[in-house]
């Protein structure tokens, strides 16, 4: 098969542990304290990243790159943990990223940077990217970029992608109630929104870590500002409904009485 | 205002559920309403983006409102970017006040809600699915637009389910119960029982018809417990990188109930746990009861009652 040359978009996203609370600025709304929350690779994105890695791994002469749009000095924070899970070049973006960020314009400064990479053959790009980000969650920025590269094969929420020889794929897209919409497709480009997939998270690699960490420095140092983005959505309120309940904690009750209890509440 | 509303069949045929809540979310904001189905029966990206973009740019519509299915949130997002519109998606409430239209949508996985709304026109939103009570059958007639033509180097090769033997998901069921990795741990004896506890969850599926929910932990076992949990897969899983359902009650099972999967739990309006920590998450106001217990004993119990 001919070797592939996969883009995976994915951004830092905070870790899912931390409390977040919304602030007002006069940029708009962001979260408290935003850059000092830890932040991970947005765990779709993530996905996305291994099972490119995989692919790559197995198609020799494959190439994978990253291209990520966020706040610098957290790429480079994050980046001291993903150079050690898999071998990729990366493209940097000095951009914000965030629940808030709009994704017309983040889609915008992705097609932006991809176009700009050297000796970049459009017609035969594997696009990756998580279905939804942990941040603003929306399931669009892919579907953007993909129209802002002039791809119009594209598939969401796939957690199965094989190919054969020829270069054709079969994918499997998440749909309703639990099934796989189950399609094929001839020929790149194509752009796919990862769901799971298959893999777990690679351990991490110190080996791969130094090989990758000259060029993703590098990557870092020529990280271009984004434009400020114009247009978007108008947020009018941000807020975190209480959603703390008064817990009834039930000790040293019988099974058996716990057992009828839960039957009356689920007949009830 | 004009609004459109974009729907498209389900696979009996028949307008999809979550197509008449999207008319009834249109028909709460008034004005004047048409809707369209634009779509054919194959479910392609490269042949629903031209489709639904003629419907948008030919309807001069102020609002398109389209429901958040599977298929529509593949292509929509792509059709309102060639028909030069706007979108947000996972709507969860819409009005018509001074502000104009707004509408309200979460960020940060079901932790921040945030009330938003656009000056630019068209404005795409899409309904998240069981949230809005459905238009009646009869208050609104669907017209077919006109097919448009359009390449595609896929094809559709139809729908397979997730994993073999009966669907666990039931979306329409009242009750969702989760299981946790607790299942497969060691238990009071020092052995860990992963086949008990698969068949205590399949026997409680089929004597109350809920729906089967997972944490990320009990979808990523190992080898020997996965064996036995072959029913379940990542769809299952509820929370951070999960679905986030909507039922009436859930029931949690061996779950520590940490932030990630409490996400998930958003929109399950009553919430019971059972968990031998006392001090494990659910008890941190996540749960409206939580019972300190022995789930193996309790749901053998909870079946034995069920049975007819
Ligand atoms: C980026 C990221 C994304 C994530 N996304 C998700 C997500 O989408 N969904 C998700 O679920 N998690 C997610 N997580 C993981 C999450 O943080 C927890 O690790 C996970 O939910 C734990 O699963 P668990 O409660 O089943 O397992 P454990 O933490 O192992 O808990 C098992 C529980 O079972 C109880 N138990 C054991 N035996 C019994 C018994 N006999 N009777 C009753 N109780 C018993 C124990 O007391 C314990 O509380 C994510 C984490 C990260 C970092």
């Amino acid at each position: 098969m001919k070797p592939l040359n996969i883009i995976v978009c994915g951004s830092i996203v905070p870790d899912p542990l931390q409390t977040l609370e919304p602030v007002e600025t006069p940029q708009g709304p962001a979260l408290k304290n935003e850059q000092m929350l830890p932040a991970v690779l947005d765990p779709w994105a993530a996905c996305a990243l291994y099972e490119a890695a995989h692919l790559a791994a197995s198609t020799p002469g494959s190439q994978v790159t990253l291209v990520s749009a966020g706040p610098a000095p957290k790429l480079r924070q994050l980046m001291m943990s993903v150079a050690q899970k898999a071998p990729f070049a990366l493209v940097a973006v000095n951009a914000p990223a965030g629940g808030f960020a709009d994704a017309r314009a983040t889609a915008a400064e992705l097609a932006k940077a991809i176009k700009a990479i050297p000796g970049l053959d459009m017609s035969n790009v594997l696009l990756f990217g998580g279905c939804s980000s942990a941040a603003r969650d929306a399931g669009v920025t892919m579907q953007f970029l993909a129209e802002e590269l002039g791809i119009s094969e594209f598939f969401q929420a796939v957690d199965e992608l094989k190919f054969s020889e020829d270069g054709s794929f079969t994918v499997l897209e998440r749909i309703e109630g639990g099934s796989y919409l189950k399609s094929s497709c001839k020929t790149l480009p194509a752009a796919i929104g990862w769901a799971t997939g298959s893999l777990p998270e690679p351990p991490n690699n110190p080996r791969t870590g130094m090989m990758n960490m000259p060029k993703i420095m590098a990557a870092l140092a020529k990280a271009q500002p984004a434009a400020p983005a114009a247009g978007g959505a108008k947020y009018l309120k941000t807020e975190i409904p209480s959603s703390k309940r008064d817990t009834r904690i039930v000790k040293d009750m019988p099974e058996e009485e716990i057992a009828r209890e839960i039957v009356q509440w689920i007949r009830g | 205002m004009k609004i459109l509303v974009l729907v498209h069949n389900g696979p009996d045929g028949k307008i999809a559920k979550a197509a008449l809540e999207a008319v009834g979310a249109a028909q709460s904001l008034g004005g004047e309403i048409s809707a369209v189905n634009p779509v054919g029966d194959v479910p392609l990206h490269s042949l629903d983006v031209p489709a639904l973009a003629t419907a948008i740019k030919s309807s001069g519509a102020d609002i398109v409102i389209a429901p958040g299915t599977s298929r529509f949130a593949r292509s929509l997002p792509a059709a309102a970017f060639r028909a030069g519109a706007e979108i947000d998606t996972h709507i969860t409430a819409v009005s018509n006040g001074p502000e104009g239209v707004t509408a309200q949508r979460w960020a940060y996985r079901q932790r921040i809600l945030c009330t938003i709304t656009r000056s630019a026109r068209p404005w795409v939103l899409m309904t998240d699915c069981g949230v809005f009570a459905p238009a009646e059958e009869g208050s609104f007639t669907v017209e077919n637009a006109a097919p448009v033509q359009a390449t595609a180097s896929s094809e559709c090769l139809g729908t397979q389910a997730a994993v073999a033997g009966e669907q666990t998901i039931r979306p329409d069921a009242e009750v969702l119960f989760v299981a946790g990795a607790g299942w497969t741990k060691k238990q009071a004896d020092g052995a860990t029982h992963p086949g008990e506890a698969a068949a205590l969850i399949k026997d409680f599926l089929a004597a109350s018809g809920a729906s089967l929910g997972s944490s990320k932990s009990l979808v990523e076992i190992g080898d020997e417990a996965k064996e036995a949990f072959g029913f379940m897969s990542h769809m299952n899983q509820v929370g951070q990188t999960g679905a986030t359902p909507r039922h009436k009650k859930g029931l949690s099972t061996c779950c520590h109930g940490e932030e990630p999967h409490v996400v998930g739990w958003r929109f399950i309006t009553e919430r019971r746990a059972v968990n031998i920590d006392a001090n494990c998450g659910w008890a941190q106001g996540k749960a409206d009861v939580l019972y300190v217990a022995d789930a193996f004993k309790v749901m053998s119990l909870v079946n034995g009652m069920l049975k007819p």
